[in-house]
């Protein structure tokens, strides 16, 4: 708390305290993997153009948002031509613990000692049974957001995950930490009686969890 | 265009030989994994089992189970694309069915563009990243170095 990143955190946090800007960031983090334009966010907040505008420029500022600059298509009209501003979130992540913690490292430690002891196949089991005590979900989509993975469920059927929970020590494990994902979802779905329907597979890419949800094929 | 490509080693030792049941699923995908690798955005090039002559290169035959592949990417970010994400890492999750822990280690390197390495070569940096760990000319994804710049008249 008292290093110069860690209060550049806390401005980051502290940014979402406005209730209406809270939305805006939410609003943002849902039309994932497209970026989101003003007139999207206002019309989600129910608010006018410019107050949108003012709170997402403000998550800008606290480095939340990212913003590029493109020609929304299907425009017509006057201002057609204009390349719209558009937001999307922030790769960076930010952690405000007080006092002081450090599980990142703690956890990227032990992956280490896993990959190097041969441990793999453990953690796998260990995850699978975790998965399995979260217990009965109503759905699919309660099951996944309740574990923090922000489902989207594609064209096709299948469910992506927009968040990777475990981003940062996944980036430097990637077999390990996406195999413990793999296990743990199939661990919730199974906890939930949704196992029969719905199964969880690796279907990796960036930007996204790599384990997708998919319906069993039913012969 | 880059002036340096990078280049990958890798050896790993098999639970059992090549044709036993144990490792069979392992083997089925080899075929499968080296098809994706070759038309992967930015590959260049992999050694071929059918084009190493070890007796030529004095180096000793390894014992059936231990298994090397090398190949050269046009980048870093080429190769995390195919090894991290592609349907490779589903192989690279169940190494453990597959493969002895401890035995197995992987290097990266620069090469200079057009140079292909040879066996010697990418055996040499994994023993240099065995002694003295990651740096400029023997590395690793989670430690990785930037290519050298070149000098230019």
């Amino acid at each position: 708390m008292t290093t110069p990143d860690h209060l550049d955190d806390l401005d980051a946090v502290t940014a979402l305290a406005d209730r209406v800007r809270r939305a805006a960031y939410r609003a943002v983090a849902d039309a994932a993997p497209d970026p989101a334009g003003r007139d999207e966010v206002a019309e989600a907040l129910g608010v006018g153009r410019t107050l949108a505008a003012f709170h997402l420029d403000k998550l800008v500022d606290a480095g939340l948002l990212e913003v590029s600059y493109a020609r929304r298509s299907g425009r017509s009209g006057p201002g057609a031509g204009r390349p719209a501003k558009l937001y999307r979130l922030s790769a960076a992540e930010h952690a405000v613990s007080v006092p002081p913690r450090a599980y990142r490292s703690a956890a990227e430690l032990l992956a280490e000692a896993l990959e190097r002891s041969g441990a793999e196949e453990t953690l796998y089991r260990v995850a699978g049974e975790h998965g399995r005590k979260a217990g009965p979900a109503p759905d699919v989509t309660t099951l996944l957001t309740g574990n923090g993975y922000e489902p989207a469920t594609r064209e096709d059927g299948r469910i992506e995950l927009r968040n990777c929970p475990y981003h940062r020590v996944a980036e430097q494990f990637p077999p390990l930490i996406c195999g413990m994902n793999l296990a743990m979802l199939n661990g919730l779905l199974e906890g939930a009686g949704l196992a029969g329907e719905w199964c969880a597979r690796m279907d990796p890419a960036p930007g996204r969890c790599c384990v997708t949800v998919s319906k069993n094929k039913i012969d | 265009m880059t002036d340096f490509h990078l280049a990958q080693m890798n050896v790993a030792k098999l639970r059992a030989p090549e044709g036993d049941p144990l490792v069979a699923e392992f083997t089925a995908g080899v075929d499968l994994m080296n098809e994706l690798a070759d038309r992967s955005p930015g590959f260049i090039w992999r050694l071929k089992e059918e084009d190493v002559d070890l007796a030529a290169l004095g180096i000793q035959p390894a014992p059936p189970e231990m298994i090397a592949t090398m190949s050269v990417w046009e980048s870093l970010e080429a190769l995390r694309g195919y090894v991290y994400h592609s349907t490779h890492l589903d192989y690279l999750r169940r190494r453990r069915e597959w493969f002895v822990p401890g035995e197995s280690a992987m290097v990266l390197w620069w090469v200079e563009a057009g140079r292909i390495p040879t066996l010697r070569d990418g055996l040499q940096r994994l023993a240099l990243l065995g002694a003295e760990g990651p740096g400029p000319r023997a590395f690793t994804f989670r430690q990785p170095f930037p290519a050298p710049e070149l000098s230019r008249p």
